[in-house]
């Protein structure tokens, strides 16, 4: 059983790695795109020497490490999910033994180390050698940003395992997949640090899930975060990993029952 | 007039099979208009930090945003290839557009228009008249003439490398992810150059000019003098590139050997 998914998570690797070159100008994607902002805080740093608690030197830090975490943990679960859905091939995954949305995760997983190997870290040795990047000096920073990454991964495929199966109650989640993204861009604190927001809008965006993936790992990376209070943000995404299952199985169970194939 | 009449004509199939999903159509623009969202939203939040950006005030940065954004627009409504190799040279639809007598690549821009898009112009618009009006630009009769005339060339400028770079899958099938690094380089089109190290400002310039797609034309507008001559320059470049898309592309055309299906 647990070997199923094991498979599932390698062939995906596989696979990927087959394709790798398709992948490698993703490298070059992030990169530019730390680069523009790069240059854009650059501009507004100026003078200054702070702000919204980041020094500039954290927020070029920052903006490389948080689109580089990107180039890891983003996938497209949703839009798979949501094919499998429209085509009706989802009707094949229910007759199989295996949960689907374990499947999916796993898979997840299997692109998640390919792009951890192949895109993350040679991306953020070119950052590195391109913008001057700090990295952290204390091992508790490393190790904690590590593992808080994965919880980012984890995060973030819930969030779009739950958009994926929207596909379920609305024939077209189109929209609800663009708008995501978008919402996972903005309020993670990948596009701007959730402390330069005004007041209230930092408020929201500190009691939503999003957060967790960007923000909170890339404060732990930048040292804003250190020792015993990695503790802290880590509990956080925990408590999200936690919380996001609630709706994942729920909506996972309700769709079961109102699956309606078009056609065949 | 010929050419004119087969405008006509993609348009009503367009418009009739657009119509059948008319949820999809808005959910499009709404989607569309999100992603601009995103950068405007950057623009806000970074200006209640700072007063201004490599010396551009917001309403001017706002103002360049807006211009960015008509070109823009134009562009992705008529000039849409971003699927080309998969669809016309590896499943060989390439066949049935070669066999007809219009031009190939007119054929193929009018298959692919997307009228939505145009609603991302109409706001740069509306964000170029209100950063306008907030900084006591008056508008003056040359303003609109101009503005045509800079943002057509900056549509020539898109078309021209983007056409470059899709006419390279005559040669090689092989997804090469280059059209996705031209759309984030763009990007960068956006802001001020001047923010840019040297090395970039004369990529931007002079090899892949996504500086004519935003700052320098804008610039003409905002009466920055320092980047006058870089406006007007927005015509050449357009037509260089506009022709080089051309030639390249027709030499490419020539590679085409169909999919043998």
């Amino acid at each position: 059983m647990n070997s199923a998914f094991i498979d599932f998570m390698r062939i995906r690797f596989l696979t990927m790695l087959a394709y790798r070159v398709n992948y490698y100008s993703g490298i070059l994607i992030y990169t530019l795109n730390i680069g523009v902002y790069y240059f854009t805080w650059q501009a507004i740093y100026g003078s200054s020497g702070e702000l919204g608690g980041f020094t500039a030197a954290q927020m070029t830090t920052y903006i490389a490490v948080s689109w580089m975490a990107r180039a890891f943990y983003f996938n497209n679960l949703d839009r798979e999910i949501a094919a499998d859905i429209r085509d009706g091939s989802i009707a094949i995954q229910f007759i199989r033994p295996i949960n689907y949305v374990m499947v999916k995760m796993m898979q997840g997983l299997g692109e998640g180390i390919f792009r951890f190997l192949l895109l993350m870290i040679p991306g953020m040795l070119i950052a590195i050698l391109l913008f001057p990047v700090e990295l952290p000096t204390a091992p508790s920073a490393w190790i904690g940003f590590l593992v808080m990454l994965f919880f980012s991964f984890l995060i973030n495929s819930q969030i779009n395992v739950i958009t994926g199966l929207a596909a379920f109650f609305v024939e077209n989640n189109e929209g609800m997949m663009r708008m995501k993204r978008v919402v996972v861009d903005l309020f993670s604190g990948l596009i701007i640090p959730i402390s330069l927001y005004p007041g209230w809008m930092s408020a929201v965006m500190k009691v939503l899930p999003f957060q967790a993936i960007t923000y909170l790992p890339g404060s732990v990376f930048t040292g804003r975060v250190e020792g015993t209070a990695i503790w802290n943000v880590l509990g956080i995404q925990v408590f999200w990993f936690a919380v996001l299952l609630l709706p994942m199985v729920l909506i996972w169970r309700k769709a079961r029952k109102r699956l309606f194939v078009q056609g065949g | 007039m010929y050419y004119m009449g087969l405008i006509w004509e993609y348009l009503k199939n367009y418009m009739k099979t657009r119509l059948t999903y008319r949820a999809d159509f808005w959910v499009e623009i709404l989607s569309d208009l999100l992603f601009q969202a995103t950068n405007l939203i950057f623009i806000f939040v970074v200006f209640r930090h700072t007063d201004n950006l490599g010396g551009w005030s917001e309403s001017e940065v706002l103002f360049v945003y807006g211009y960015f954004m008509v070109p823009y627009g134009i562009f992705s409504c008529f000039i849409n290839l971003w699927g080309f190799s998969e669809r016309y040279i590896v499943k060989g639809e390439m066949d049935r557009i070669l066999t007809r007598p219009a031009h190939n690549l007119f054929q193929i821009l009018l298959e692919n228009v997307d009228p939505p898009a145009l609603v991302g112009s109409f706001i740069g618009l509306i964000i170029m008249i209100f950063s306008g009006a907030e900084m006591g630009l008056m508008l003056e009769w040359w303003h609109i003439p101009a503005l045509i005339i800079l943002a057509l060339s900056s549509v020539m400028i898109y078309a021209g490398i983007y056409t470059t770079l899709t006419s390279l899958s005559f040669y090689s099938d092989a997804p090469t992810g280059i059209l996705p690094l031209m759309y984030n380089i763009q990007g960068y089109g956006r802001y001020p150059v001047t923010i840019y190290n040297r090395a970039i400002q004369v990529l931007l310039t002079w090899i892949i000019p996504f500086a004519f797609v935003g700052i320098y034309p804008a610039a003409l507008f905002l009466e920055r003098s320092e980047m006058h001559r870089m406006a007007l320059l927005t015509p050449v470049m357009g037509l260089v590139f506009g022709s080089m898309g051309l030639l390249l592309w027709n030499y490419g055309v020539k590679r085409y050997r169909g999919a043998g299906s």
